[in-house]
């Protein structure tokens, strides 16, 4: 489905496995949380790269024993209203995870700048969604507030910031 | 009063633009319409039940003089010429057009002024006490907070889509008048009992709505430069735990409810143990720049006692019982803050008229240092009047129908717009009000009466606040009857309290006889000194029962 990163449509070279398919030795693939044990071997052998994908109610701490063997964490966004994963990209990343950060769902284009904010760094869009919300839509987005109020991942200096620079 | 720097001007700005292409996007189909409803209620623009609501944000109820005669403007000019002031300090305008509304809110941040964040799932504009910086008994201004916290709840990027939304309330002072325990949160500023330290005591899960709740206290003292990374952690537990499978159980107070404040308490402090405080905490010298604003202005040094205004009121009773009734003690000898009552007999409570706004406009120029206050009782305050002024002010504010002496009285009285205006409402609210202050407009009988708070909201939503109110009027509808449900005993200050129900519900047409014999019967119990309130707290909702006649139950 299309990939969204720093406000472009972008390849993605991961491939979801559905729940029904067998966990296959070899490649990039991203694997329900609720199959964690059938992975076990994989994340041992590193023979292809593991991202885990997990919904809005997985206490976040749950996940952390795993950093080092996984590359990529996604977490799902069943609304663009539902705002919880905002909340779970800040604690993965204040719990310690440097990998590839997902949020997956039909996010809209004012949100990406937020999401970005807590610390994701791509969206894995609905199709239609993607249609509907062209890609000039979302260069326009990137641009749209300069400013913010709050620190965060991948923000520029923040007022408070630039405040104190002024000031010294 | 905060001015705008550079920065908070360009964020501003950048907001309208971006509402702009918003509603482009909207017209061209890029956002659905469920896409493009949290955008614009984050905005402030309600569907109403006939038009679009603008609701603008007056954060922490200060307005200067200047922004007074822009909203005065937009009412003129985008409007039908009057504006209605909540009970969260904020102003509506009832009728403006979608395709107006962004080349409003430019007009509004000409004047440094903003709609962000006045309705949506989001942190909602932060409320504070109207005597901020005057109040004698005050420990410390509560706005550089408030101020400090409007900043931060602006566009944060976690919690811009929670499960509901989410109001804050400040109070300096040992009397709570900004009802702070009907808050999602409520912060009060304290001394701590031993170290004398100022603080805050923070307290979670207030509110009103369909099941009302009084706030429980989460932390009884938090040292002042913890407030952010704290907020954020009461914030990030409720964003992740809050429920969101029914909206109606998706406030914070719910989910205090149903875990239980210890439970909640634990879950936040390991949230804060584990935050990064010095990125999130506010940075000592913006608090100072900040504070900075919010100095006392260049008073002048004048005897407590005016002999102008003690000579005037020995000749005029009507200025006499104006002073003793709408005027607030202040802690500069010689001042005094007067409350401008929006609550003339027979007018819809908190609204106020073009005209009315650029007079209050002028007299804060004239007599109050150029500033206002909208309180949450939905009236207007002058912080900074000299006690020799008054007598001038007072005529002034007659001849603009602004001179009512009813602050705090009977016919004071706090109604949301109800079916008039809004879409959710089951029964008229406004008419309600019309009809029980032209039954106690009798100034004398009102004084006899004394401190007494009558609360409306015409659906159970309760943004009339009916509640908290020390009567308290719900109006419902009863199989195609509007049928309005009485309570006694709601108390929004220190000592808060939900109002508990008397009996059936009424007509309109009965509600007021009902309250008449309420209070006949509260006059005939009173004992020396009581208000309302004491009388009904000592005697029982019981005694006062048979004031329901039901004749439509």
């Amino acid at each position: 489905m299309p990939l969204m990163r720093d406000f472009s449509f972008v390849n993605d070279h991961w491939r979801k496995l559905a729940d029904n398919e067998d966990v296959p030795r070899d490649g990039d693939v991203i694997i329900n949380f609720t199959r964690l044990d059938e992975v076990a071997d994989r994340l041992k052998a590193q023979t292809g790269k593991t991202g885990l994908h997990i919904s809005n109610t997985v206490k976040p701490a749950q996940l952390q024993p795993l950093f080092n063997q996984i590359a990529l964490i996604s977490v799902a966004f069943p609304a663009f209203n539902d705002g919880r994963g905002f909340s779970i990209a800040k604690r993965l990343r204040h719990l310690g995870f440097t990998g590839n950060l997902r949020a997956t769902g039909p996010l809209i284009a004012d949100q990406h700048a937020y999401a970005k904010a807590c610390g994701f760094d791509e969206i894995d869009l609905p199709e239609t969604l993607a249609q509907r919300q062209t890609a000039d839509q979302w260069q326009k987005a990137a641009n749209a507030i300069s400013l913010s109020y709050q620190r965060g991942y991948h923000r520029p200096a923040t007022i408070l910031d630039r405040r104190r620079a002024r000031a010294s | 009063m905060y001015r705008y720097d550079e920065f908070d001007h360009r964020f501003v700005r950048e907001r309208v633009l971006e509402f702009r292409g918003q509603v482009e996007r909207r017209l061209d189909g890029s956002l659905s319409d469920d896409e493009f409803r949290p955008l614009r209620l984050m905005n402030g623009l309600y569907l109403q039940l006939h038009a679009y609501m603008l609701r603008v944000a007056i954060p922490y109820g200060t307005l200067s003089s200047r922004q007074m005669r822009q909203l005065a403007m937009i009412a003129d000019k985008w409007d039908k010429g009057y504006g209605h002031f909540t009970t969260r300090q904020n102003i509506q305008f009832n009728w403006p057009k979608l395709k107006d509304v962004p080349d409003i809110l430019d007009a509004l941040a000409d004047v440094e002024m903003h709609a962000i964040q006045t309705s949506g799932n989001c942190i909602r504009n932060v409320t504070a006490d109207q005597f901020s910086g005057v109040a004698a008994d005050e420990i410390e201004d509560p706005r550089p907070t408030a101020e400090l916290l409007r900043q931060w709840s602006s566009l944060h990027p976690e919690f811009t889509f929670l499960p509901r939304k989410f109001k804050i309330a400040v109070i300096g002072a040992e009397h709570d008048r900004a009802a702070i325990k009907g808050h999602d949160i409520g912060l009060r500023i304290l001394k701590h009992s031993t170290s004398g330290e100022v603080g805050y005591e923070i307290i979670v899960g207030g509110g009103l709505g369909r099941t009302p709740m009084i706030g429980k206290v989460i932390r009884d003292f938090l040292p002042k430069a913890d407030l952010l990374p704290y907020l954020e952690a009461i914030m990030r537990v409720y964003n992740a735990e809050g429920r969101r499978d029914n909206k109606y159980k998706a406030r914070v107070k719910i989910l205090v409810h149903e875990t239980g404040i210890d439970e909640i308490r634990k879950a936040v402090e390991e949230e804060f143990a584990a935050s990064n405080r010095s990125a999130i905490a506010a940075d000592p010298k913006e608090v100072e720049r900040i504070n900075a604003y919010f100095a006392p202005p260049a008073y002048e040094t004048l005897p407590d006692t005016s002999a102008r205004l003690e000579a005037a009121k020995s000749q005029d009773s009507e200025l006499k019982r104006f002073i003793e009734t709408n005027g607030f003690a202040h802690k500069e000898p010689g001042y005094v803050a007067i409350t401008v009552s929006l609550k003339a007999i027979g007018a819809a409570p908190g609204d106020a008229t073009s005209d009315q706004m650029r007079a209050l406009a002028d007299l804060a120029d004239t007599y109050s240092l150029g500033e206002l206050r909208v309180t949450h009782l939905q009236n207007i305050v002058l912080p900074y009047v000299k006690k020799d002024d008054v007598p001038a002010l007072f005529a002034e504010l007659k001849k603009h129908e602004l001179g009512t002496a009813n602050v705090g009285l009977i016919t004071d009285i706090v109604a949301c717009p109800g079916m008039d205006y809004c879409a959710l409402a089951t029964a008229r609210s406004i008419p309600i009000a019309h009809d029980i202050t032209k039954r106690f407009a009798d100034p004398d009988r009102q004084q006899l009466i004394g401190e007494l708070g009558i609360k409306i909201s015409g659906c159970i939503n309760a943004c009339g606040h009916h509640h908290i109110g020390h009567i308290g009027i719900l109006g419902l509808e009863k199989s195609g009857e509007e049928s309005y449900q009485i309570t006694l005993g709601g108390d929004a200050t220190e000592n808060a309290a939900i109002g508990e129900r008397l009996g059936p519900g009424v007509t309109g047409d009965d509600v007021p006889d009902t309250i008449e014999r309420i209070i006949d019967i509260y006059l005939a119990e009173r004992q020396k000194g009581e208000r309302f309130i004491d009388t009904y707290r000592r005697v029982g909702i019981d005694r006062f029962k048979g004031a329901i006649h039901a004749t439509d139950a």
